[in-house]
């Protein structure tokens, strides 16, 4: 098996994972042909701020769906958990992080009841995430007596408004900033490198290495250009770290935990990963559970962005959040899907919001374009799908 | 001979990569059953699937003459207009509708206007049923009847849309020895009304006492037709054709090398886990030891599986008691974990239900039991984990590109293979088989075998349920026999005759209810 795959190999091996990555660089140039400011430094900075809350639901989200389950609740979880915050920094005059614990902490709590139910009675989670969704939008009215709470201020707001930038100093723009994505780039060649020689040593299948240094070298080009844009505007996004974190952490446990592969194989084949001694209520559990983490994450990112908590906010992150996966490539039927499959479907509904709003497309027409985007990319699924001839 | 009703001549079907079916010919004369054999993945199913119009005129190269006419179907609605029946090995029936709408479904008895007319229905179900020898009321929900009825309904339903080709996909694999016959005799009567058949079966006992004449085809080609009334054809012959070689044992030889006793389960009862009090197992004692190959014989009903998944870290079955004993000492098989850690595996009897994950790939499928071996800390070793895949895909055979390939895409031989991969690797004392060969053909039957060979001669045990008493003789040193939940007889293999063995499964039967 010990052998050079050349650049056909690699492309069409994964076809889903290419084919959306590829439709994710057009639909980018596109915008950017369209419209000069769009790749602009102040733009691209936006685009990460206005829609990591998303991204943030869409990690969770994606276990959820690879596991065969759904979760309807978060939008409301969003606007619950900002709420809790808002009401102990903002009413109770607590110190930031006693907001942030407070709302990770009802975060967990209602991701806990939620898997209780879907793991240990038995109940579809669409029906018990839909009565969350109701559950938990009424009890955000009660903890804020209906009426919005604001602003936050202080450290609390920085979280989701605050850069990293003037640590290092700068000449127009931010040192620190660019030292911290080299630092990740060199990060990744290592990574890359190790884990090509540990391919070579169990006698896989790997690229050339001039392909192989190529590849390092094309991305590297890209997150550099980024950190450039990213330098020239406002620094480094204290949610870009956040976010980085999230998705490094959960697609290494996703692809790499016994954890994350009890999921797969639940979403898969429910009876078989049961009698191959996957604790299938356990893992539901927790499955559910860090949805409601991952949850208070986004509410929290949410309310310190808008500077405060409304009862209505959140709606219909849900459904955002759910396209981001499908998009992104994971099955309806689960067993199949990856973080980094949500993130980039998550970035193609983020690209695309932010390109029309700037070209001044009509609010309706976005939500036309947003709902054929999703239905042509699980169409795409469904073909390829047939012509592998997996579908039956 | 007459004109023949239905002549397939060059027929030729590529997928992509891979030729599936290359120049077939098949003829079928009026009113003959027709077997057609050949390994899994010879192409069999395809030819069907081009016959009834599964894949439309137009996708496969050939040509296709009915009744003297050339036939294009598009559809399958076009091959039943010209009365061309096929039933899929796996059945298409709705569970919760009634019979009669099973029968009528897609071709409803309409009253005036678009409304269905359900008395007319009903009656002319009833009337169908009869003619199959079924007494079952035409409003029965089809999941309140058993497999072997269900088979039958199928054929009523095929009846229903006047056919003159019925074409049966393995139709007695999921069935009992008294079901078979049942419908076997079936197809001889609606031979007698001038029905023809084509048969497709991997069980050449019920080739050799039905058919007129079989086709045997290999890799996707016609290898030859044979007349059955001719003395040399035997089932020998049918195999060398089926497989290319001589397989002048269908089981391998082994020498029994039997140590100490591994498992031992003592007064194992199970109740059926929705209807209260009914006793599915009842105070079953079975023992396996190091080296030794031990059977199962049960009818279908007679809580094998049952028992079986009972034991497994109680995966059926509610109030069980009884003790399990590994080397002497009681274990907890409470939980499957439990189990796979007092070193018990088991595959099952439904590879594809309960066995896979049929989109997932072989290598993730061969280490889904054993991910504790791969793992430190709860993070997976995946280079490690290719390459056991690997050790397995070679030292077991398994048939595919690589093992990336999902397991939905393997035959059904090669699917079980993953499936016995991915417990050996587990490492267990005790491997229970449920039904490790059904569905799959005689060169990969070989194979599992010799697995099992290879198993006991490590020195672990292995416990067989079969419904193949053939299978059970030939590769097992002791069988024991089950019948209505209860153990009614221990014979060594030697002794043991297929009659001595059907006997004790089916008596105490009639004793008991």
């Amino acid at each position: 098996m010990t052998g050079i795959a050349n650049v056909w190999e690699l492309a069409t091996r994964n076809m889903r994972q290419s084919g959306i990555a590829v439709a994710f660089v057009a639909i980018v140039a596109l915008f950017s042909v369209l419209n000069s400011n769009f790749l602009s430094p102040g733009n691209i900075t936006n685009i990460v701020l206005q829609y990591s809350y998303i991204l943030i639901l869409a990690i969770g989200m994606v276990l959820v769906i690879i596991g065969g389950h759904i979760d309807l609740s978060v939008g409301s979880l969003v606007a619950l958990t900002g709420a809790v915050a808002a009401v102990v920094v903002i009413k109770g005059g607590q110190p930031w992080w006693v907001g942030v614990l407070a709302a990770i902490g009802v975060g967990l709590l209602a991701g806990a009841w939620q898997g209780f139910w879907v793991a240990y009675v038995g109940i579809p989670a669409f029906i018990v995430t839909l009565a969350g969704m109701l559950l938990f939008r009424g009890l955000t009215w009660v903890v804020l007596d209906s009426i919005s709470l604001s602003p936050f201020g202080g450290t609390y707001y920085q979280i989701a408004n605050g850069f990293q930038n003037g640590l290092l100093g700068g000449m127009g723009f931010d040192v620190f900033t660019l030292v911290i994505f080299a630092i990740a780039v060199v990060g990744y060649a290592v990574m890359q490198w190790r884990s090509r020689m540990a391919k070579l040593r169990y006698q896989q299948v790997v690229e050339s290495l001039p392909l192989f240094v190529v590849k390092i070298v094309i991305v590297a080009a890209i997150v550099m250009w980024f950190a450039w844009q990213l330098a020239h505007s406002r620094g480094l996004p204290n949610v870009l770290i956040l976010l980085a974190i999230l998705i490094i952490g959960y697609s290494v446990i996703a692809q790499r935990s016994v954890f994350g592969r009890h999921i797969y194989a639940i979403g898969g084949n429910l009876h078989a990963a049961q009698l191959s001694g996957v604790k299938v209520k356990t893992v539901n559990f927790w499955v559910m559970a860090n949805m409601g983490f991952l949850s208070a994450v986004a509410g929290i990112v949410y309310s310190s962005r808008m500077n405060g908590a409304q009862p209505g906010a959140g709606n219909m992150f849900e459904l955002d959040a759910i396209a981001a996966c499908f998009i992104g490539g994971a099955a309806v039927t689960g067993g199949v899907g990856r973080v980094t499959g949500a993130m980039i479907g998550g970035l193609i509904m983020a690209v695309m919001s932010n390109g029309m709003q700037l070209m001044g497309v009509d609010q309706s027409v976005q939500q036309v374009v947003k709902g054929l985007v999703l239905l042509l990319a699980v169409a795409f699924d469904v073909y390829n799908k047939k012509r592998a001839g997996v579908a039956r | 001979m007459s004109e023949p009703i239905l002549e397939m001549r060059n027929i030729t079907k590529a997928f992509p990569g891979v030729k599936a079916l290359q120049d077939v010919d098949l003829s079928v004369q009026p009113g003959e059953i027709h077997a057609i054999c050949g390994e899994n993945g010879a192409g069999k199913s395809t030819l069907m699937k081009v016959l009834s119009g599964v894949y439309p005129h137009g996708s496969y190269a050939g040509e296709i003459v009915f009744d003297g006419r050339p036939m294009s179907f598009g559809s399958i609605n076009d091959s039943e207009a010209e009365g061309i029946v096929i039933i899929h090995q796996e059945l298409a029936l709705i569970p919760h509708l009634s019979v009669a709408e099973n029968i009528f479904l897609g071709n409803e008895r309409r009253g005036t206007g678009r409304f269905i007319d359900w008395n007319r229905a009903n009656a002319e179900a009833a009337g169908l049923l009869a003619q199959v020898g079924l007494q079952e009321n035409p409003v029965t929900p089809i999941n309140q009847l058993g497999v072997g009825k269900q088979q039958l309904i199928e054929i009523a339903k095929a009846l229903s849309k006047d056919v003159r080709l019925l074409i049966l996909d393995e139709p007695t694999a999921a069935l009992n020895d008294n079901d078979s016959e049942h419908l076997l005799g079936l197809i001889r009567e609606l031979q007698g009304r001038g029905i023809t058949s084509i048969l497709i079966s991997h069980k050449l006992g019920e080739i050799a006492d039905i058919a007129d004449r079989t086709t045997i085809i290999r890799d996707g080609q016609t290898i030859e037709t044979i007349d059955m009334s001719d003395p040399t054809s035997t089932q020998d012959r049918i195999i060398r054709g089926m497989v290319g070689r001589d397989l002048s044992h269908r089981f391998p030889e082994r020498t029994p090398q039997i140590g100490d006793e591994v498992l031992r389960v003592e007064d194992w009862t199970v109740y059926h886990p929705t209807q209260v009090g009914r006793v599915m197992v009842d105070s079953v004692n079975v023992n396996v030891r190091a080296g030794e190959v031990v059977g199962i014989a049960g009818l279908m009903g007679a809580g094998r599986t049952e028992f079986a998944m009972s034991l497994f870290g109680r995966t059926y079955g509610r109030e069980i008691t009884g003790r399990v004993l590994m080397h002497g000492r009681e274990v907890s098989t409470a939980t499957v974990s439990d189990a796979i850690r007092a070193g018990i595996a088991y595959a099952t009897e439904d590879r594809k239900y309960y066995g896979l994950n049929l989109i997932e790939d072989i290598r993730r499928n061969i280490s889904a039991a054993g991910l504790r071996q791969l793992s430190s800390r709860g993070w997976v070793n995946g280079n490690e984990e290719l390459r056991v895949a690997e050790e397995y895909r070679a030292s077991l055979n398994i048939k595919a590109p690589n093992v990336l390939t999902p397991v939905g895409q393997l035959s059904g031989g090669n699917q079980q293979k993953v499936v016995l991969s991915k417990w050996i690797y587990t490492d267990p004392e005790v491997l229970i088989l449920d039904e490790p060969t059904r569905g799959i053909d005689v060169g990969a039957k070989y194979e599992i075998y010799t697995i099992v060979n290879r198993m006991v001669a490590d020195g672990k045990a292995v416990l067989i349920i079969s419904s193949e008493l053939p299978e059970l003789l030939g590769v097992c040193d002791r069988i024991y026999t089950l019948a209505s939940g209860r153990i009614t007889g221990e014979l060594t293999a030697a002794e043991a005759t297929q009659e001595d063995l059907m006997h004790l499964m089916t008596t105490e039967k009639e004793l008991v209810s």
